[in-house]
């Protein structure tokens, strides 16, 4: 075969793979992804049933431990606004008032429910002060 | 001394800027005399931030609470160990020790590169220099180490109990390291590219530090995993985190321009992927240093929200786009001498593997941007979890595992059928004798992904051991020496091939030890009483008994437990959770003690075969909290009256009744710590129980013992045949 239609059969074919990924990474992306909402946002687009990522920091004197159960509120970066959070399994050993926290949550009908080990917590910043209450 | 610091970092900068225009004059103008100026400088550099950061130590030794940075990341009950590691805990300090090495490192390959590169190291000079002005600038604009308080506190916060780890000394050294000594073949590169001189005379004297940066990089990885796995209490060692990832994907395109480089010495093919591909490190290498200091993503690691982003986000731009242009601008220097004759060739392998790698860093860089690329296109932030890389990282991974085995024995230019008889006959015997013993004796077969790779690593291992015994052997011919010597001498006479080789079976490990402990991990959370049990994996785990102590810098609750299977005794471990006094003063006397930060100590037996992980959480302490609260109300009554009646007492009177206040506190707070073991109450456990992760491990020690052989120099009478071959294939380069 004529070396240049192998090198453009090869540029084709190579052309084509980097496509195919690139469709399957966007696919997978947008489908598989979950929405990352403040406190705000999730009050205003939660459905029942729905998953979301929630982001926000925890609000000073919300935390609580009822048996297993981890109750504590993640308020708005901006708003006042908080939403409860239920939640069980392993808490991040940075986790208090006032860390920025990032949970996967359900919509229970009004409750939020957070997924089982979902729970992360920002490595506190030094130079970030504490935001955990309204002031 | 904060102005002395102050000062230093301002002349560094000053330094740094008079070296870009130094050399650059000296490369327009043909004047070797300002070349050298502009290299001094980078030496004067070097010693500016030597002499600047050993203050910023002595100031954290000193306890010198009117600096920031020692007031916020350090106290007087902080080890020394853990003072000399402080500074790089923090925004300001972690930017001083990256100028430092960015100027150690650059002060070391314009040292070894005085003579040469006459063209190009100029350039080189000012792109480095210029890296250093805008990583200077920050730290003495943005985020000052010297920066001091109008009053300095009497005690400092202490550093974060995560931080206290002795990974610590050695994890962010190394990842700066690699990233700063990523700067190094980017420069050349571009200085290549804007001098023309794009033979292979610069790959030649860079390579080394390409090697190097790989290396650190590479170690910092992989003490980070090592941490994570160890000290973070949540059982794994990689979690797909944005900063994980960003030190990932240029070591990704680092290893892709350690390999591809071959081929252009060999052949002079792949001249545009090879300077495409460092140009391309190099600027992942300061995107990775972006994500971790600007906030933009969420991980656990990052320093918060600063205003850092936008300085980054511009040298971004400038290194993206500089670097385009330049490849454009002289893509006819960088034609290939030779074609690809063949698809079954070493050139295509390593144009494949060169493919599947950059394709793994634009998955990596997808997913882990896809918050904020999702938030530009539709407004709002669409987070991707870690189970979206495995569809992508894992088919790749396997394809590279297999080029691994197959890249080092295919032949040059066309594969014959001798070749691959005498080549692949053995390696393929042991992939497949692999196969074959994972299937018939353990359950491994519903995991076809796991299985393939046992397979690939054991057909790479195979490669690997031929090569390694075929070498000895015709050495062995030659003089005649035992097994071992003859070993020996082989692999000091081409480090750089068996170097190579011993990183590709330390690879094979490594993906091994990942495959298993992925796909065949079992864990449970569960919550116990002492005496309860639960069973994971077969392995009966028995709470034993509630473990406490109590000291005035740290409360300790903890357990043992008992592991058996088939009743009998497998190994005891050990766990517990630490609360650190908090430094707010409207926490309570007592409640200070339990409200501060928490570390964990997670109870591990790791063996060759399985490890059996566990770390306890205590639950937030609620069944003490009313005993705390009692204690706070009757100490903060206590404390008020004592300061009322302080005021008419002498100074040793003072101290003696304070004394004794502080003490019947102490007592307090570790009678209340000691009802954990005299009222237990109870407490959630994650147990896991996972195989072969210290095949990781064992995997990360051989990748590096590679990286050292590949990377220690040459004997004197290999360096100077091995430099002959240079002249007589620059004598064919065009001018």
């Amino acid at each position: 075969m004529d070396p240049s239609r192998k090198r453009v059969i090869r540029l084709t074919v190579a052309l084509s793979a980097a496509l195919l990924l690139a469709t399957a990474l966007v696919y997978v992306s947008f489908s598989a992804g979950r929405d990352e909402l403040t406190a705000s946002q999730l009050l205003h687009r939660a459905r029942p049933g729905g998953q979301y990522i929630l982001a926000g920091t925890v609000l000073d004197g919300s935390v609580h431990q009822n048996g297993a159960t981890l109750l504590f509120s993640v308020r708005d970066p901006k708003l006042h606004v908080a939403v409860p959070v239920r939640y069980t399994g392993i808490v991040p050993d940075p986790f208090r008032e006032g860390r920025a926290v990032l949970v996967n949550v359900t919509d229970e009908h009004g409750t939020f429910i957070g997924q089982q080990n979902s729970l992360t917590t920002k490595c506190p910043s030094k130079y970030q002060a504490a935001s955990g209450s309204y002031n | 001394m904060a102005l002395l610091g102050r000062t230093l970092l301002l002349l560094g900068l000053a330094i740094s800027l008079y070296g870009i225009g130094a050399s650059l004059y000296g490369a327009r103008a043909r004047r070797p005399d300002w070349v050298a100026s502009g290299r001094r400088a980078v030496y004067a550099l070097a010693g500016v931030m030597v002499f600047a950061f050993v203050l910023l130590e002595i100031a954290f030794q000193r306890n010198d609470f009117s600096f920031n940075v020692v007031a916020q990341t350090s106290s007087t009950t902080l080890s020394t160990f853990y003072k000399l590691t402080a500074p790089w805990s923090s925004q300001a300090g972690s930017l001083l020790l990256w100028v430092l090495l960015l100027s150690l490192w650059s002060s070391l390959v314009l040292f070894l590169t005085r003579r040469r590169l006459r063209e190009i190291a100029p350039y080189a000079t000012a792109v480095l220099m210029g890296l250093a002005s805008f990583f200077g600038a920050l730290a003495c604009f943005a985020a000052n180490p010297f920066a001091t308080a109008a009053s300095a506190p009497p005690q400092g916060n202490g550093l974060d109990p995560l931080l206290q780890h002795p990974s610590m000394m050695f994890h962010p050294p190394m990842l700066y390291s690699g990233y700063t000594l990523m700067s190094i073949p980017f420069a050349f590169g571009v200085g290549a590219l804007l001098s023309g001189r794009l033979g292979s005379e610069w790959i030649r004297d860079t390579r080394r530090f390409a090697l190097a940066a790989w290396l650190f990089l590479g170690i910092g990885i992989i003490l980070g995993a090592r941490w994570s796995y160890t000290e973070l209490g949540w059982g794994g060692y990689w979690g797909w985190d944005a900063v994980e990832n960003a030190a990932l994907m240029p070591w990704l395109c680092i290893t892709a321009f350690i390999h591809s480089i071959q081929i252009q010495e060999k052949r002079g093919m792949l001249k545009v992927w090879n300077v495409s591909l460092i140009l391309l490190s190099g600027t992942l290498a300061i995107f990775g240093t972006f994500l971790v200091r600007s906030g933009v993503l969420d991980s656990i690691h990052a320093f918060g929200a600063s205003t850092l982003g936008v300085p980054f986000v511009c040298l971004l731009a400038a290194m993206m786009v500089g670097s385009i242009v330049l490849v454009l601008r002289r893509r006819e220097l960088l034609r290939s001498e030779h074609r690809l004759d063949s698809l079954l060739s070493r050139e295509a392998m390593f144009l494949l593997q060169n493919l599947v790698l950059v394709a793994m860093v634009f998955v990596i860089f997808w997913i882990t941007l896809f918050p904020l690329i999702s938030e530009a296109i539709t407004g709002t932030k669409v987070s991707v979890g870690p189970p979206a890389f495995t569809p992508f990282v894992v088919p790749l991974a396997l394809i590279l595992v297999l080029l691994t085995g197959v890249g080092p024995m295919i032949s040059w230019r066309r594969v014959t059928a001798a070749n691959l008889r005498r080549n692949f006959t053995f390696p393929v015997a042991a992939g497949l004798l692999t196969l074959a013993c994972v299937l018939a004796f353990t359950g491994a077969g519903a995991k076809p992904l796991a299985v393939a790779m046992f397979a690939l690593g054991g057909f790479v291992l195979g490669s690997v051991l031929q090569e390694l015994a075929r070498g000895t052997a015709a050495r062995r011919a030659i003089t005649g020496d035992a097994w071992p010597l003859a070993f020996g001498a082989l692999v000091r006479r081409n480090r750089r091939r068996y170097g190579g080789y011993t990183v590709h079976a330390g690879i094979a490990v490594l993906l091994i030890g990942v495959a298993a402990s992925s796909s065949f991990q079992h864990s449970r959370d569960v919550v116990l009483r002492p005496g309860q049990a639960a069973t994971v994996d077969g392995y009966r785990i028995t709470y034993v008994r509630p473990t406490e102590a109590a000291t005035a810098s740290k409360i300790e609750f903890g357990a043992v437990l008992a592991v058996s299977k088939g009743g009998r005794h497998v190994t005891t471990v050990s766990t517990n959770r630490g609360y650190y006094p908090d430094t707010n003063p409207n926490d309570g006397v007592i409640g200070r003690f339990f409200s501060g930060e928490a570390d964990s100590t997670v109870g591990l037996d790791a063996g060759l075969t399985k490890d059996i992980w566990t770390v306890i959480n205590t639950g937030g302490l609620t069944p003490l909290q009313g005993l705390i609260n009692k204690g706070d109300r009757y100490f903060g009554a206590a404390l008020s009256s004592a300061m009322s009646k302080l005021a008419t007492l002498g100074p040793s009177q003072q101290r003696a009744a304070l004394g004794q206040f502080w003490q019947a506190r102490d007592l307090a707070v570790a009678g209340l710590a000691r009802r954990f073991v005299t009222h237990p109450w109870p407490v959630e456990f994650l147990l896991i129980v996972s195989p072969l992760v210290t095949w990781i491990w064992i995997g990360a020690i051989i990748i590096v013992s590679g990286g050292l052989i590949a990377l220690w120099p040459a004997p004197a009478l290999a360096r100077r045949r091995s430099a002959a071959v240079v002249p007589a294939r620059l004598a064919r380069e065009p001018v």
